[in-house]
């Protein structure tokens, strides 16, 4: 009873890897000897009958698989109307969204597999050392467990530009903040148009005229949001008067809420803006500043005498930092690759930890003992032992990368710098562009793209079978 | 003993191979409609492209359908894409009994190849008793009628938050220069002016803005003109349009978020950032955006206004968008549910969720639940014969319906880069060129 389970796996290995084509040439050549020696004839089924059982697997690959691989080169040399033409092929490389999704694709398969794979390595070298290795595996794992297309949903909205709605953004806007000033109105500034008492310059606001010591200056902004005014803004009014060597002035939001309210004019309900910085410059230099009070009035001190020109810094107005355009021309492939590492990582550490639990625990003691450092351990010792799996890992995902559609569907919604190849085909054969015999084309290459992979693959299974 | 091994082994084999072949032959035998008067236990399957709010509307008016018949009614999503979806399954022979098309030219297409079925002789009166003859026209194709125009959107409109136009004491405006002043005003009072939803999956939003100050300045006939590319896109009168449109796309600070924010807002967020959290005062809508802004705590008609699309030229623009529902299957069902598509009756079920305009003239004003609804009606039956189809549905879909391709893409990247108008009109020409050929 021993034999038929002993000759059986080759078999649905060969089915398994081979294809349809590998099943034949395995059984064939197997079933002649021993019908020959006549020692197990009987033991096992004679070859007609193992065809027979074969068959409707066969029937399956050759429907599911064959027919529509070769229909699918057929159909990339045929233009609209039928003829034979070589168009398709040269057109995946012409265009400017086809280029891109050429060049997204190159950085795909190089950049992904390997950052998976190494991030990979590193948990699974890290959670050997760990109490709590199984839970912080399955925490790892866990992104495996749900849809490509939910963890596109998830990562189009960690990536969402608005601070307010996009977690990355909040992130990296939250450790920006920590390490600058507090901008004081972002975006305010002085009213358009020529003669008036402000004007922009470079990010900062200068009065127009020159201002002298002992004279009294408005300066009106406009463009203040809401979100940055005082809780309870405090009416503006008109500075009094200054003594000698002094200016003083008003920083008032000149806009009368409900409209109506004079230009460049203290009106009853304008709100003064506390906490901006004002400066007195003259020939570039700084030669007193001050500070707004609630109601928007300021004093600068001991101001020399002479012409001055009086500035609001453009620190007060910088415009809020708003984060990275995750989703931008040039940061959305990358960022669409740290989605794709954050589902797949898990996939990489479970493969390798069980790489790392087979290597033989003497060779590394040997090492330790020779005094070689964790790291020349890890590097001389670890990586060569684990090479094999590291391998299978890395075309396993080489695969898995050339055929990524939905991440980059849902994330990219259709932005043509997020393309890549295995999207195009599709976006060229249904999704708008209408031309079945386009996308066939694309669809060609990634198999002849796939199909060096999927050979060295078929032969290391082989090679660890003899 | 072995021999009764061997036969059973062939015996099992044989089976297997049996019910394999069955399998692979398909078994395509169609459940046979029960009949009776009643259209009980006869099944219908609607595939339209509606999510959301809208299709939660459209499932209760096809509720109303199967209360009324007893017929039981399947709802399938096509997705943003409506051809790509249809278009397998119509190849597949298996297409679901009743379709709405969001685009004129997926029925004049689907027609020519003879995959849609002719409206019945009661659904054709029906349809004539209710609509006038352009729309009837509009879903026509060699003199037969096909499909009944099941819902319209109306596109000529703006929406805005009242609250900020009368902080920043302005009313809407009726021309466009009134309306980059307006833009002003507010951006002064601190209020930033628009939303703009300019991501790939959602440009269709810019083609709308394009179409509307088109219509407006170049007039209707050159709209057409446009629409079936008798002018080329490098035509002085898009430059200008693109121009005019520079205008307000062309100044970030006018825009939401700047430009980085408003490159990747969809439709959506666009509604919500104006009426739910506020970060803007005028969104591009059409009355469809009513169910948008139901999501927030705004109310349709007082937190939530329209005005008319501002004229930039003579005309006052008119756009109609509207989605066709047609037969792809012979079958009692489908007939009967083209026909109550037709009726009033679904129309006032329709009209009374909300999201909701319908060309039907025996809708009356009262069966609205909005009076934005009401307002529009009224802009519609004005507008008369300088109303338009939207021109990016008129066109091929691989130019005018698809996302990051075509027109969408073109007037993104306008946004991107509003100084860029020769650029743009080249780049909108050479996608036309290829997609009309």
């Amino acid at each position: 009873m021993m034999a038929p389970r002993e000759d059986t796996p080759p078999a649905t290995a060969g089915a398994a890897t081979g294809g349809a084509a590998a099943t034949g040439p395995d059984a064939g050549p197997e079933v002649g000897p021993d019908a020959s020696t006549g020692r197990r004839d009987g033991l096992r089924p004679p070859s007609w009958l193992a065809g027979s059982f074969l068959l409707p697997a066969l029937v399956l690959l050759g429907f599911l698989v064959v027919y529509p691989i070769v229909y699918t080169v057929v159909r990339s040399l045929l233009d609209s109307s039928g003829g034979f033409t070589v168009d398709n092929y040269s057109g995946i490389f012409e265009g400017h969204s086809n280029l891109l999704a050429v060049r997204n694709t190159a950085i795909w398969v190089v950049v992904a597999p390997t950052l998976v794979t190494i991030v990979g390595l590193l948990f699974a070298v890290l959670t050997e050392r760990i109490r709590w290795a199984t839970a912080f595996k399955l925490v790892v794992f866990m992104p495996m467990a749900i849809s490509f297309l939910a963890s596109g949903v998830i990562f189009r909205l960690v990536y969402e530009q608005d601070p307010d709605k996009g977690v990355a953004n909040a992130a990296v806007v939250a450790v920006h903040d920590a390490f600058s000033a507090k901008t004081a109105y972002p975006g305010a500034g002085p009213r358009a148009g020529a003669a008036q008492p402000l004007r922009a310059e470079g990010g900062a606001v200068v009065t127009s005229r020159p201002v002298t010591a002992g004279s009294t200056a408005l300066l009106p902004l406009l463009r203040v949001k809401p979100e940055y005014l005082p809780a309870e803004p405090v009416p503006a009014r008109a500075a009094a008067p200054p003594g000698p060597g002094r200016i003083t002035g008003t920083v008032w939001f000149d806009f009368t809420r409900g409209g109506g309210g004079r230009p460049n004019a203290v009106d009853p309900s304008e709100a003064g803006l506390p906490g901006v910085r004002v400066q007195a410059v003259r020939d570039g230099k700084v030669v007193a500043s001050a500070t707004t009070r609630d109601d928007g009035t300021f004093t600068l001190t001991k101001v020399p005498a002479g012409p001055l020109t009086l500035r609001l810094p453009a620190d007060n107005f910088t415009a809020a930092y708003g984060g990275a355009e995750w989703l931008g021309d040039t940061l959305i492939t990358p960022a669409i690759i740290g989605a794709y590492l954050w589902v797949w990582s898990g996939f990489a550490m479970v493969l390798i930890a069980a790489g790392l639990a087979a290597i033989p625990r003497d060779a590394l003691e040997a090492a330790r003992v020779d005094g070689a450092t964790e790291w020349q351990v890890f590097r001389r010792v670890t990586i060569p032992l684990l090479a094999p799996v590291l391998v299978v890992v890395l075309v396993t995902l080489v695969i898995n990368v050339l055929k990524v559609f939905d991440l980059v569907f849902v994330i990219g919604g259709g932005d043509p710098n997020a393309g890549v190849l295995a999207l195009q085909m599709w976006t060229e054969s249904f999704g708008g562009g209408n031309d079945q015999g386009a996308g066939s084309a694309i669809a060609v290459l990634l198999f002849l793209l796939v199909l060096p992979a999927m050979l060295f693959n078929i032969r290391r299974l082989r090679r660890e079978r003899k | 003993m072995r021999i009764s091994r061997r036969v059973l082994g062939a015996a099992v084999a044989a089976g297997l191979v049996a019910s394999s072949a069955a399998a692979c032959g398909g078994d395509d035998k169609k459940d046979a409609g029960s009949g009776g008067t009643e259209l009980k236990g006869v099944k219908v399957e609607v595939a339209a492209k509606w999510t959301g709010p809208e299709e939660q509307n459209f499932r209760k008016v096809l509720k109303a359908f199967e209360e009324k018949t007893g017929a039981t009614v399947t709802y399938a999503s096509t997705g943003e894409d409506t051809d790509a979806y249809l278009g397998p399954r119509l190849d597949a022979k298996n297409p679901p009994d009743v379709a709405i098309l969001p685009q004129p030219g997926l029925l004049q297409q689907y027609a020519a190849k003879g995959q849609l079925k002719p409206l019945g002789p009661d659904v054709v009166t029906e349809v004539d008793k209710n609509f006038s003859p352009y729309w009837r026209d509009l879903a026509s194709s060699g003199g037969k009628s096909y499909g009944v125009l099941a819902k319209a959107a109306y596109k000529s409109i703006l929406w805005y938050r009242p609250q900020a136009f009368a902080d920043a004491g302005i009313q809407p405006p009726a021309t466009w220069a009134d309306l980059v002043k307006d833009a002003q005003t507010l951006q002064d009072a601190g209020t930033t002016p628009f939303t703009l939803a300019a991501a790939s999956s959602d440009s269709w939003t810019l083609t709308d803005w394009f179409e509307n100050v088109y219509l407006s300045q170049a007039g209707p006939e050159n709209y057409d003109k446009l629409a079936q590319h008798k002018i080329k896109w490098t035509d002085p009168t898009v430059g200008k349009a693109l121009e005019t449109l520079a205008q307000i796309w062309g100044k970030p600070d006018f825009l939401a978020g700047g430009l980085a924010q408003a490159t990747k807002t969809k439709f959506d967020a666009s509604v919500t950032d104006v009426f739910g959290t506020q970060k803007a005062a005028i969104v591009y809508g059409g009355d469809f955006a009513a169910a948008n802004i139901a999501t927030t705590k705004a109310k349709v008609g007082t937190d939530a206004k329209v005005f008319a699309f501002p004229k930039a030229g003579n005309t006052a623009p008119a756009l109609l968008g509207g989605d066709i529902a047609v037969a792809m299957k012979d079958g009692k069902g489908a007939m009967a549910l083209m026909k109550f598509l037709a009726s009033p009756e679904a129309g006032k079920v329709w009209a009374g969720l909300g999201g909701y305009l319908s060309p039907n003239k025996n809708v009356p004003p009262s069966a609205y639940s909005d009076p934005i609804a009401k307002q529009l009606i009224a802009q519609l039956q004005q507008a008369g014969d300088a109303a338009r189809y939207d021109l990016s549905d008129l066109a091929p879909a691989a130019f005018g319906a698809t996302p990051g391709k075509g027109e969408w893409e073109a007037l993104r990247a306008f946004v991107q880069k509003p100084s860029d108008v020769k650029g743009t009109q080249r780049r909108l020409e050479d996608e036309a060129a290829k997609a009309y050929k």
